[in-house]
């Protein structure tokens, strides 16, 4: 399924991604996931929220750049080998991921999947459960 | 030891009285060859023959750096093209260089005064000279290389880029002499440790050294590691080029060849020429040059002079080190960058906020320049290798601009101050004590 991703651009300084947090918390958003990617002077905050809309108004208030991002999730059988299955079918289709994470609510896992072609990834997915 | 001590012995008076037969010549040929000059002595009503005394150049009107980019290229020569035989280029603001043109006698008189400055640091005719700095546009490489040849001693053509094939010469021709920036002097001695040297196996005794500003640390250090005696050379193209000052072996302030370049200080605000000791911006007035003449050129270099007379018999005015510049220039490895460039580069590119900040520093011996910028909203993007690519694009203009590469810095958007008119855009964070 697809979903959108919540990117915001840091400096890499301490406190940075506190701030956002801290922002985020106060406005009663819950994060639902998050990945953090770093080039030498500048990082990339990635996060899942329960109300995108409301997350970027609060950040973008406060100065920070947001991107949103389509991204696709797909549920996960939590056990042994279950993540080469997902990545055998992405490959057998070539589908090529740029960046991807996993989500685990306690009871279902997710694999949050930022692929090259995004068309190509939903439609290889599209049977697999 | 002075090359040409009828002239840099010369007593003040007989001095003064050559600089204002020189003056007054000069002003003559201006004004009637050259437009700029002479509608700038008639909106002051001012004739060549009110010129007589060297004391009447006050009369005169400034150039500036301005001026040359108003008659670029070549409106403030004063011979025609057939009598310019050479032309060198510094780098401009906009992109625009600046083009100087040189005669025939022009180029003699160069090597005449890079022959004052060479003798002065002791170099003779039994010397091994490694030109270091950069051949081509930029006047530093040939302004040297026919110096040398002029006083007699060997010259090697090095220029720049091959630090190993440099050092290579160095130890194998017996180098005793050795041209370049101070910054690259530090980084050469890194170097000869680096390839496993041993600096007794060098025959190097003597450094000159110009195209940045350095302090008598720097020169304690170089003369240190690299066991010589090191001095100071200053120039501009505008004028000339490197020897228009000098050092001498008292290594207590750089002579100025005042018989053919004469020098002022002046309050950079008002303008009111300053007395001696005092620190203002250098003001100079080539007495001699046929090809581009200027007169009262402000140079923005901010020193004093010294008329007091020198122990090593020169009697030529002494000016302290160069203490900066009083507008915006930046000198990183001995190349003018100015904040100005780097700007015209941004705004051409619609991915970023006009803001940026640029930060000199140090790391080890050389310059750094770091630029920042910030990515506007709009174009930001969560791919990274996407942001790696824009920010190697801006890196490989900027290096395409000014001949050096800076690091790109990419910061939050709304975080470089905004206000109003001119901000503060550079940081330097160098050390020059």
């Amino acid at each position: 399924m697809l979903i959108k991703q919540l990117s915001i651009f840091l400096e890499n300084r301490a406190g940075r991604a506190n701030e956002v947090a801290e922002i985020l918390a106060l406005n009663d958003i819950d994060i639902l996931a998050f990945n953090l990617a770093d080039r030498d002077d500048f990082g990339m905050l990635r996060l899942l929220v329960d109300d995108v809309d409301k997350a970027v108004a609060v950040l973008s208030e406060r100065g920070f750049a947001t991107v949103l991002t389509d991204v696709v999730s797909v549920q996960c059988k939590n056990e042994k080998g279950s993540l080469a299955q997902l990545m055998a079918v992405l490959a057998k289709n070539n589908v090529s991921v740029q960046y991807m994470y996993a989500v685990y609510d306690g009871k279902v896992s997710h694999a949050v999947i930022r692929p090259a072609d995004l068309e190509a990834c939903v439609l290889a997915l599209k049977d697999y459960v | 030891m002075l090359w040409n001590s009828n002239k840099e012995a010369m007593s003040f008076e007989d001095r003064k009285k050559l600089q204002g037969v020189r003056l007054h010549k000069l002003v003559e040929r201006l004004y009637h060859s050259v437009p700029f000059y002479r509608q700038k002595m008639q909106e002051m009503n001012l004739l060549p023959s009110d010129i007589q005394t060297i004391e009447d150049i006050q009369k005169l009107p400034f150039t500036t750096k301005e001026d040359l980019r108003d008659n670029y290229p070549t409106g403030l020569f004063a011979v025609p093209k057939s009598e310019i035989v050479r032309v060198h280029a510094s780098s401009g603001t906009t992109g625009k260089p600046t083009i100087v043109g040189y005669t025939r006698r022009d180029l003699e008189i160069w090597s005449e005064c890079i022959a004052r400055c060479l003798s002065s640091f002791g170099v003779n005719r039994d010397d091994v000279v490694s030109v270091a700095y950069g051949y081509g546009l930029f006047t530093g490489g040939l302004g040297l290389h026919y110096g040398v040849e002029h006083l007699g001693a060997m010259v090697i053509p090095t220029s720049t880029g091959n630090t190993e094939k440099h050092i290579r010469l160095l130890h194998d021709m017996k180098v005793t002499t050795i041209a370049c920036t101070p910054s690259y002097a530090l980084h050469l001695y890194e170097s000869i440790q680096k390839y496993g040297y041993d600096m007794n196996e060098f025959s190097l005794r003597i450094g000159i050294f110009g195209g940045e500003p350095w302090t008598d640390n720097m020169r304690k250090e170089i003369e240190e590691k690299l066991h010589i005696k090191a001095y100071n050379i200053y120039g501009l193209s505008e004028i000339m080029g490197p020897g228009v000052a000098h050092e001498c072996e008292c290594q207590d302030g750089t002579h100025i060849i005042e018989d053919h370049f004469f020098p002022e200080i002046i309050d950079p605000e008002t303008c009111e020429v300053l007395p001696d000791g005092v620190q203002g911006e250098l003001v100079l007035t080539t007495l001699t040059k046929e090809g581009i003449p200027l007169i009262r050129y402000r140079t923005k270099d901010l020193t004093a002079l010294h008329h007091e007379v020198c122990s090593c018999g020169c009697t030529e005015v002494r000016m302290d080190r160069i203490m900066g510049r009083s507008d915006d220039m930046l000198i990183i490895r001995g190349i003018n960058v100015f904040p100005s460039q780097i700007e015209s580069v941004i705004l051409e590119m619609r991915e970023f906020e006009p803001q940026y900040q640029l930060i000199v520093d140090k790391k080890g011996n050389l310059d750094t320049l770091a630029v920042h910028v910030e990515v506007k909203p709009s174009f930001m993007s969560d791919d990274l290798n996407a942001m790696m690519v824009l920010k190697k694009q801006l890196s490989d203009r900027i290096k395409s601009v000014l001949s050096i590469s800076a690091e790109i810095v990419f910061v939050e958007p709304g975080s470089i101050e905004r206000s109003q008119g001119k901000s503060c855009r550079t940081i330097d964070n160098r050390k020059l004590i």
